[in-house]
């Protein structure tokens, strides 16, 4: 901790409880602006829960999570709600099953990303009804965003089709498209390389670091391919039933004995060798 | 497989479901067809008819039985069989827009139009509006809204109310009316905004019963059951078109002979200009940040609200400004009428605008006024036949689910291209 401004997202005992289940349960750890930092776990371990938190979309039953901008300005993410976390703290997601516009076309899915600066733009509709040069200017200035984004994800040929006609891969780079297109500072990414074969996972990783570097974005990223993960993230967090049982960099994690009986299971009298080894 | 089938037709199978058809059908015509009531000198006593029972119950077995046939026979099957439309490229429908605006300009002029047939317009085009105005909140939102009529209500007695109390002119009152119906919209958007589908649906219809019923029955202000008489006639400008009035009469400011038939002329391009404002409103407002909202609510409102969009606001301003087309509708309808009573605001009226909606083909405009003139106009012309009106309604209503489930006209332009052709760059399609 050298300044202040170097830790983007602080979670300070998270536990979220669904009536009897603890899907979570006293969860810490801190996110450093510019990181890329994964959270892994075996499936049900509660991945998904903990960016439903962050996003708003759960409210946590216990739990601090403290968001600083580079500004320095902070934002308490567990009191507010889903779409002030999206429109203030910038904080922005995907979600595990692509939630796409399915319905209307990929560039209306980026534009509609930029819908608080364009609304703004608009005068609340009035200026636009008008069609003022003030709102043409920004809707040009949006469609220009849209494109880098597409020509960046190699959409620009499918712009003017229906995002639910794209084929799947497509689709999923067009999700963290339409997150770019919204401005974020912490970009939530729930699994993005699922589905995806070999060579997507591949331009995936390298789009994610290019990302990174060019815009100065942090990244939070759910994954279970472990390849990717230990590729591209500077901190790895990994959970089993709802508890950090290990984080620190991808080579620190790879190695430690409670993350593999976590993933592969273990013998019982080596898993009792284990614990015996670790008290 | 399906060729081996298609040689043996499975008849046994075919008659067996034939005969269960048929025994439904008898169950039904029983209590349907098989007693009456007679009205006899030592009272009341029942009249069976069972050959009616049995005439059904044949009948529905023969049909059953012709319909599975053919569907055998008959290749693509039937029930696959649906009607498409040549797609259409984007400007011949904007062509298409232009060319039925001129056409209702200019048929008051024709040799042909007489005041009847301007009147049954002007009845198809308050309809029109409505459906316009419905179609933002239902088509491109996806709010499901039953209770549309109360809005349209909501503007009637505005109009009505305001005239009569305050001696209010057409003119002021119409922008009252639209926003009085929108505040209204507002209040019925705030208690349903975690509703969706027919959960919505249902407490929208709950809504318009509770307006015509607080109607009915709120005797001191609304007159109840007897509405509202003598509703002030619109002017233009100050010209009244009565034969004659305290001020400046129509007939006798440009020096003609009185006609009865200027009022209803006057009438039906007001609401022609009050229809194609609300086309070109919902036209521009989809390509605005506000109607993109409205759309990608429809499509996932969770991924709106990760966006960053306040699904309460996006929800209320559809319902708000859907509703106000409906006050600017309805204070027309009562200034056209002269009177108005909760009987022409029941909960048919908000089934007929979603089923021009619907059949038109939701976010289609065209398609729309193709609707109402099928749905409001023809029933208007067939007067004679109104005994089979609904029956014919149920029917073409199935008809359509069956081989144009989409709609009428239904295709959704992207509202915005990459790069526009010059050729279609800010067109819009009334």
């Amino acid at each position: 901790m050298t300044e202040p401004a170097a830790t983007l997202l602080q979670v300070d005992h998270l536990t979220m409880r669904f009536g009897g289940i603890t899907a979570i349960s006293d969860l810490s750890f801190t996110a450093k602006r510019g990181d890329i930092t994964a959270i892994i776990g075996p499936n049900g371990a509660g991945k998904t829960t903990v960016f439903n938190c962050l996003t708003g979309f759960y409210q946590p039953t216990v739990g601090r999570l403290e968001l600083t901008h580079q500004n320095g300005k902070r934002f308490l993410l567990e009191r507010m709600p889903d779409f002030r976390i999206a429109r203030d703290a910038h904080v922005v997601r995907t979600f595990q099953n692509i939630r796409l516009f399915a319905g209307m076309s990929v560039l209306e899915n980026l534009v509609v990303a930029q819908h608080i600066a364009l609304t703004r733009a608009s005068g609340y509709a009035v200026a636009g009804l008008l069609h003022l040069p003030v709102y043409r200017k920004a809707e040009r200035r949006a469609v220009e965003q849209a494109r880098y984004w597409l020509d960046k994800m190699g959409l620009t040929a499918s712009a003017d089709q229906l995002a639910g006609s794209l084929p799947y891969g497509f689709q999923r780079r067009l999700e963290i498209a339409r997150a770019m297109c919204a401005g974020p500072v912490l970009l939530c990414l729930d699994e993005p390389a699922a589905g995806l074969n070999t060579r997507e996972t591949d331009e995936l990783s390298g789009l994610l670091l290019d990302i990174r570097k060019e815009h100065g974005l942090s990244i939070l990223l759910i994954e279970h391919d472990m390849a990717l993960v230990m590729e591209i993230s500077d901190h790895v967090v990994v959970l089993d039933h709802g508890a950090c049982i290990c984080h620190g960099p991808p080579a620190k994690v790879r190695a430690d004995p409670a993350v593999i009986s976590a993933y592969l299971g273990t013998p019982e009298d080596e898993a009792i060798a284990l614990t015996r080894g670790s008290r | 497989m399906a060729a081996a089938d298609r040689q043996r037709p499975p008849f046994v199978a075919m008659l067996r479901d034939s005969a269960l058809a048929a025994v439904v059908a008898a169950l039904l015509a029983v209590p349907l067809l098989g007693v009456r009531l007679v009205d006899n000198a030592g009272g009341l006593t029942l009249d069976y008819r069972l050959p009616l029972v049995l005439y059904a119950a044949a009948a529905v077995f023969a049909g059953r039985l012709l319909l599975s046939l053919a569907g055998h026979f008959l290749a693509p099957s039937f029930r696959d069989m649906t009607v498409s439309l040549p797609r259409m490229p984007r400007n011949s429908l904007i062509i298409v827009g232009w060319v039925l605006v001129a056409a209702a300009v200019l048929l008051p002029w024709m040799p042909f139009a007489e005041r009847n047939l301007v009147d049954k317009l002007t009845l198809i085009l308050i309809y029109v509006m409505l459906g316009w105005g419905l179609n933002i909140v239902v088509g491109l939102a996806g709010l499901l809204d039953l209770g549309y009529v109360a809005f349209y209500a909501i503007g009637a007695y505005a109009y009505a109310l305001l005239s009569m109390h305050f001696g209010l002119s057409f003119w002021i009152c119409l922008p009252l009316a639209g926003l009085m119906a929108a505040l209204f919209g507002v209040a019925l958007g705030f208690p349903v905004l975690r509703l969706r589908g027919d959960y919505l649906a249902i407490v929208t219809l709950g809504f318009g019963e509770i307006i015509r019923v607080v109607l009915l029955n709120w005797q001191a202000v609304t007159n109840g059951p007897n509405g509202i008489t003598g509703i002030e006639r619109p002017t233009l400008f100050g010209l009244s078109f009565s034969r004659a009035a305290d001020g400046p009469t129509f007939a006798g400011f440009f020096g003609i002979e009185f006609s009865p038939v200027h009022r209803v002329y006057f009438l039906y391009y007001l609401i022609l200009a009050l229809a194609l404002m609300t086309t070109l409103f919902a036209q521009r407002i989809r390509r605005l940040p506000t109607g993109r909202a409205w759309e990608a609510l429809r499509e996932d409102e969770i991924a709106c609200r990760s966006l960053g969009m306040n699904p309460v606001t996006v929800k209320l301003s559809a319902f708000a400004i859907g509703a106000s087309f409906a006050g600017l509708a309805g204070s027309f309808f009562a200034t056209r009428q002269g009177f108005i009573s909760p009987e022409s605001f029941s909960f048919i009226e908000s089934a007929t605008i979603l089923a021009i909606v619907v059949l038109g083909g939701m976010g289609s405009q065209i398609g729309i006024v193709l609707a109402a003139v099928l749905l409001v106009g023809l029933p208007e012309w067939f007067r004679d036949l109104s005994e089979y009106r609904m029956l014919v309604f149920g029917g073409a209503m199935v008809l359509i689910m069956l081989w144009r489930p989409q709609g009428l006209l239904s295709r959704r332009e992207p509202t915005i291209l990459l790069d526009p052709k010059p050729a279609s760059a800010g067109a819009t399609v009334p």
